[in-house]
């Protein structure tokens, strides 16, 4: 035993940890790599581009609301990407969602900026019936229920192709190099100049997924702006603190032999 | 007869008070003049910050109950309101979800603080005791917790555990559906979960307080290990150690907030932002992190009863540690042997944290059941023999004197088989 002895045990656990830990990234390395395009809303410093969410609104509005609901942000969330409020009031207001009428029958109103977005489908069954039995899931927090996120959905958007010689697809379903499994039931939803944008930019398929998942992102971390500047201010705040009270203990304790 | 209190308070109301109740006195002589040994290094931190993570945790949960709603179809919206709709609600589910993680990371420290220096030997087996029934209630706490937002962890992870009592004989699955309050995880499981979930850290707080007191009994241990012999070897744990937690608690602020602030779902698994669903099962099912060693030890075994006992067995065994461990000498800084095995023994326990993440596949598997095998060995084996075979280090004659005087010094062995004298 003695001196030897631990060291020896120790790299009994340590060298096959080691070498499984180095193997784990050589079995990710299978599945297509997600691409990292770069995001104004990386880093503790990081916020989202306005106007990228906002064509990544406008992305979402003519294309993914078709068949994907947002059903946890209200109208008046758009605030944050730079809406004004009389921008916000129109666009609720060019949706009508179902109320119940003075009559007691149900009815349509328009929206206000307190609504929630109004989804596509009234439940599950009936986007399923529609959709060949394939459910879009909910995008509220979509960025955040992906492990990769943001790049992720980026890889998924633009992660269609033909599927490999001999890959025998299913019904109905597309190839997707990011998608697990690579079969995926959305039909591919962007294409180049899909949409207009008012403001010139030129809608390639790259960009419009770019703007679309800034605008998730932000959708799904209504609070991220807020919560990394307080975090900056916390941050400063308790590392002087830190350090005063590491100086009083200093001084505390100088009397101790 | 009882009587009044004589109190020594100045202040004309604190001595009023503290003759008919004297809580004034009472925490004058346990915080204030409470007799520390002066060489405690920055380990000795983790207890305090471990009684402040409990407060902040109930803090944020009370807050986070007034706007959360147990049931399986409102719980995940429910959240999602908090993190949107309630002023600085983010704040507070942030501060709660990656609290969770801090109380165990200080929690694991501070039990390993004690498996270093030999904290859980006489006269210290209560208190150590009352330790482990500390974890074991977090451990109970946090799991119900992540039930709460119900999201697909929270509802898989609730039946993977809950479904391990069905290993029992013969009543196993009489339990099992006991817990669940029906014939799968479901609303009336969410609901009392919740219940516990805001019952269980006030029952903790409790026990903490009984671990406090035996802790002012036997006074505490000290990097060396060796007891406090005059007042010469101690400081007034105020302003002395109220200052030098203070300066840890800062530290341990800081890092808690770099989580909540700059990267609030780390700890997390992405999975639990989509909504329970029972009828699909996500690809892996993953415990949080601070219970994959457990997770770890329970797949290990081939057989379902033998790993859940093996699983609740690497926990219980904690509690006659003061009787495994034969060696009368405290800190490991003086047993050459114990010192090389506590790092194997971190070693294999960080092992079995990275196969509890992993499928049991392959090398995993096998490293997983070595670890495991090593975890009981250290235990029940090593550590009764080593106590009998090691020749410990000279101990210092006090903590004031910390040199080892020439010509040897007192027998090792003699020096702390004698119960504490109280200074
Ligand atoms: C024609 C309807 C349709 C449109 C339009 C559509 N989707 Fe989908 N989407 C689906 C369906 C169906 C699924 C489910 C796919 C599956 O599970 O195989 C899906 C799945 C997804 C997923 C989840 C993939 C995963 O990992 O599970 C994301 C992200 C997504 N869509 C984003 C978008 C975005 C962004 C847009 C707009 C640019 C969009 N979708 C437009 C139908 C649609
Ligand atoms: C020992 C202290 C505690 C621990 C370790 C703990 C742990 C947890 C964990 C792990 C979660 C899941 C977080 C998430 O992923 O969202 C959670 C959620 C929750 N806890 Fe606690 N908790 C503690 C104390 C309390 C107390 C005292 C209360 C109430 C008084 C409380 C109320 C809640 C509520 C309402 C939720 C659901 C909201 C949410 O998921 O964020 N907790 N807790």
């Amino acid at each position: 035993m003695r001196a030897a002895a631990a060291p020896l045990a120790a790299a009994l656990f340590a060298a096959p940890l080691a070498v499984l830990l180095a193997a784990a990234p050589a079995r990710a390395q299978e599945q297509e790599k997600l691409p990292h395009p770069g995001w104004s809303f990386d880093g503790p410093f990081g916020t989202f581009d306005r106007a990228a969410a906002q064509r990544g609104f406008q992305v979402y509005l003519e294309v993914c609301a078709n068949c994907h609901s947002l059903k946890e942000a209200y109208y008046r969330n758009l605030d944050g990407i730079g809406l004004s409020e009389a921008q916000i009031k129109a666009i609720a207001a060019s949706v009508s969602v179902p109320t119940i009428g003075d009559d007691g029958q149900p009815a349509e109103r328009p929206a206000l900026p307190s609504d929630h977005f109004r989804s596509p489908y009234p439940n599950e069954k009936a986007a399923r019936a529609a959709l060949n039995g394939a459910l879009p899931p909910d995008l509220s927090v979509i960025v955040k229920a992906r492990e990769g996120g943001p790049d992720y959905v980026y890889g998924v958007l633009t992660g269609y192709a033909d599927p490999p010689a001999g890959m025998k697809m299913g019904d109905g379903m597309n190839y997707n190099k990011a998608f697990p499994g690579h079969q995926i039931a959305m039909p591919q939803p962007l294409h180049d100049d899909q949409v207009t944008y008012a403001d010139g930019t030129k809608a390639t398929i790259d960009q419009e997924a770019h703007d679309v998942v800034t605008f998730l992102t932000y959708i799904a971390n209504p609070e991220m702006e807020t919560r990394k500047r307080t975090g900056v201010k916390i941050m400063i705040f308790l590392a002087l603190l830190t350090g005063v009270t590491y100086a009083v203990k200093r001084k505390v304790w100088s009397d101790v032999h | 007869m009882a009587g009044l209190h004589k109190s020594e308070f100045k202040n004309p109301v604190v001595n009023w008070i503290d003759t008919r109740m004297p809580v004034f006195t009472m925490m004058n002589k346990e915080y204030a003049v409470f007799p520390t040994p002066k060489n405690f290094n920055y380990f000795w931190n983790f207890g305090a910050l471990a009684t402040v993570t409990l407060m902040v945790m109930i803090a944020t949960g009370i807050f986070l109950a007034m706007n959360y709603t147990p049931d399986s179809t409102m719980a995940f919206d429910s959240v999602e309101r908090i993190m949107r709709d309630v002023n600085y609600g983010w704040l507070l589910r942030y501060a709660h979800a990656n609290g969770a993680s801090m109380f165990f990371i200080v929690v694991y420290i501070h039990i390993f603080r004690g498996l270093y220096y030999g904290s859980y030997k006489t006269p210290r087996e209560l208190l150590w005791m009352i330790g482990v029934v500390i974890l074991l209630l977090m451990m109970a706490t946090a799991f119900m917790g992540y039930v709460l937002p119900w999201g697909q962890m929270s509802f898989w992870g609730a039946t993977v555990i809950t479904n391990l009592f069905s290993a029992f004989p013969l009543v196993g699955n009489a339990i099992v559906t006991w817990l669940w309050g029906g014939f799968a995880v479901g609303d009336p499981t969410l609901h009392r979960f919740f219940s516990l979930h805001y019952l269980l850290p006030f029952v903790l707080v409790g026990v903490v307080f009984f671990h406090v007191i035996a802790l002012h009994i036997t006074g505490s241990n000290n990097p060396l290990g060796i007891d406090v012999k005059s007042p010469q070897d101690t400081l007034p744990f105020h302003p002395y150690y109220t200052i030098k937690d203070s300066v840890g608690l800062c530290v341990f602020f800081m890092v808690w907030a770099l989580f909540v602030f700059f990267a609030p779902n780390f700890f997390g698994d992405p999975d639990n932002y989509i909504p329970a669903n029972p009828l699909q099962t996500p690809s892996e099912i993953v415990p949080e992190w601070y219970f994959l060693p457990y997770y770890a030890i329970l797949r290990s075994v081939p057989n379902k009863l033998g790993g859940v006992c093996m699983m609740f067995g690497s926990i219980l065994v904690l509690f006659v540690l003061p009787w495994l461990d034969t060696s009368p000498v405290r800190s490991a800084k003086f047993r050459p042997i114990y010192r090389g095995l506590f790092w194997v023994h971190v070693l294999a326990c960080i092992a079995l944290g990275f196969v509890g993440a992993h499928r049991p596949e392959g090398l995993w598997v096998v490293l997983g059941r070595v670890a495991t095998t090593y975890y009981f060995l250290h235990f029940l084996v090593l550590l009764p023999i080593i106590g009998k075979l090691e020749r410990p280090l000279p101990l210092p004659e006090s903590i004031s004197r910390p040199v080892v005087p020439r010509g040897g010094g007192p027998l090792p062995g003699g020096a702390t088989a004698k119960p504490m004298e109280k200074p």
